[in-house]
């Protein structure tokens, strides 16, 4: 029993992970049509400011590790920001090239990474409380899970809220439906562009961030890492749903975590799971319908 | 009269091909300006590139300046309202959602559309997808009514819908052009003969005809020529996409799918 209740709840931390990096990547598809392999670059770059953060101010305390999300989550948002800006609006309409370019984009940031950080992960620790475990029915599971979930959870109410009840947002589901329509009612849809890229982006360094403590370790591979299954929990869930997205990252992450205790092939998992729903349901599970 | 739009020399082309080619029409700043013919023949893609919705070269000036470099956003704001063939409404929001995303102006005219379409009132906290057919072209229309426009661009407003609505929506039509000139894409002749003006005649990507829609209406063997249909003739049953049944009035669609 505390077997389980210990893999459900560190499943249920793990998609929340994939959740953080997998709501960027769906609503910038959605939106714009841009499969964006450099999203794990925004991670990795809030991991690592997270940690630069801790050593400069103590990220031990607990207004020392607000201080590393906060800025974590800003260095994502402003290296999306940038990201669009710069890279992607050039080449709007120009798929092929934009996809490229996060591709090049993902690669060098690696590179870059490496130079400043080195190749080798660097241990991290946080406030004392999420080294320590909770026990929940007879399991102990590590604080930090609890603090993604947490976290997850804050960030896809917030983004509903955002989407439902702002005009920005409205812009959005509309443009994930139809971007040429929202243009011709008069909206700049590309602003949009860069406000998605760049809560994307601060979603991503947020779970930098938390993915960090999650894995008590910050690399240069470590958004590459976690993109892998995002992009599996953004097609599982449907391109362009968040809560498509919300549901498949703890489909894709709990069982991957059970297949990994019991059979060790929790990997394998995840990828049949991408497999069968795209064989069943193609558009994904909460996804308008392909045609 | 003056002009609100006049295109010059207009060329758009999709994917590579051409499919309008050296269009000039000029549309009055007042009244119902119908633009005809047959399926295919690039009216839909004047509309389009009149917009900058798709590739196009040559001149389009709104009110006298140049609008043929502007991006679409900035040509709607300009005052263009736009009601697209197969209405585009977002389907996942809701009427009165898609209705906010509509409006421009500081005093939207939500009782001008609220008189036009009272059904759309009811059915504000509806999702669009869940409309029928002609529900959602009111709530296209409605989208581009709600706002004070210098020019009206209606694609095909009564495309597959049941006689009553297609009276609603050419009453509602009737009622916009009062305060605002229309450029419409229409096949159903009765609708261009209680609305229009003028017409212009498109075949081939070209403009083949421009004039009083009265007196091409009445030449019968033009309208044979432009549309391949009697303006006399009797109307055709088809299937509409809405939940009433029943027969449509002559179209140049309907001549076009009886051909062998």
């Amino acid at each position: 029993m505390s077997i389980t209740v210990l893999l459900l709840i560190t499943g249920l931390g793990l998609g929340a992970l994939y959740f953080l990096v997998a709501s960027g990547l769906s609503l910038i598809y959605g939106l714009m049509g841009v499969l964006n392999f450099a999203h794990g670059a925004f991670l990795t770059l809030g991991a690592f400011i997270g940690f630069e953060v801790s050593r400069a101010v103590g990220a031990t305390t607990w207004p020392g590790f607000a201080v590393a999300v906060v800025l974590g989550a800003l260095a994502g948002a402003a290296i999306a920001a940038l990201s669009e800006l710069l890279l992607i609006r050039p080449l709007y309409q120009r798929h092929i090239e934009q996809v490229l370019v996060t591709v090049g984009l993902g690669l060098v940031t690696v590179a870059l990474y490496e130079g400043i950080w080195g190749t080798d992960p660097i241990f991290i620790s946080g406030p004392a409380w999420l080294d320590r475990t909770t026990s929940v029915l007879g399991a102990n599971v590590p604080n930090d899970r609890f603090l993604a979930i947490g976290a997850a959870v804050a960030v896809l109410v917030g983004l509903v809220l955002f989407l439902k009840h702002t005009r920005y947002g409205l812009v959005i589901r509309a443009g994930v439906e139809n971007r040429a329509m929202v243009t011709a009612l008069g909206i700049d849809v590309r602003r949009s562009f860069t406000l998605v890229f760049t809560i994307g982006g601060a979603a991503a360094g947020l779970g930098g961030v938390l993915a960090s403590q999650y894995f008590g370790y910050v690399s240069a591979h470590l958004g590459g890492t976690l993109l892998i299954f995002a992009f599996i929990v953004t097609v599982i869930g449907g391109l362009g749903s968040l809560t498509g997205a919300a549901l498949a990252a703890v489909l894709v992450a709990v069982p991957q975590q059970f297949a990994n205790y019991y059979l060790g092939i929790g990997d394998l998992i995840a990828v049949l799971a991408l497999a069968l729903v795209l064989l069943v349901r193609p558009s994904g599970l909460m996804g308008a319908k392909a045609a | 009269m003056s002009a609100v739009l006049q295109v010059e020399h207009l060329s758009a082309s999709i994917g590579g091909q051409q499919v309008v080619e050296d269009v000039s029409f000029s549309v009055p700043a007042t009244g119902v300006t119908a633009v005809l013919g047959r399926n295919g023949v690039g009216k839909t893609s004047t509309i389009k590139a009149i917009l900058g919705l798709v590739e196009r070269s040559g001149t389009v000036l709104l009110d006298g300046e140049p609008i043929d470099r502007e991006p679409t956003h900035r040509i709607v704001q300009r005052g263009v309202g736009y009601v697209p063939e197969d209405r585009e409404v977002f389907t996942a929001l809701t009427v009165e959602e898609n209705l906010r995303l509509a409006v421009r102006d500081r005093e939207p005219r939500r009782e001008l559309v609220e008189a036009l379409f009272p059904d759309l009132v009811r059915r504000s906290a509806q999702r669009a997808g869940t409309l029928s057919g002609g529900q959602q072209q009111m709530l296209s229309m409605a989208r581009a009514l709600l706002n004070r426009n210098r020019l009206l661009l209606v694609d095909e407003p009564t495309k597959g819908l049941a006689p009553k609505i297609v009276t609603e929506l050419a009453t509602a039509l009737q009622e916009a052009a009062r305060t605002v000139p229309v450029l419409l894409v229409e096949q159903n002749l009765q609708v261009i003969e209680q609305l229009a003006q003028d017409v212009v005649v498109i075949d081939g990507g070209r403009v083949v005809h421009t004039g009083p829609a009265a007196e091409l209406l009445g030449d019968e063997a033009a309208v044979r020529r432009y549309l391949g249909v009697h303006a006399e003739q009797p109307p055709t049953a088809r299937r509409s996409d809405d939940d009433a049944p029943g027969a449509q009035p002559p179209t140049a669609r309907a001549a076009e799918e009886a051909r062998p």
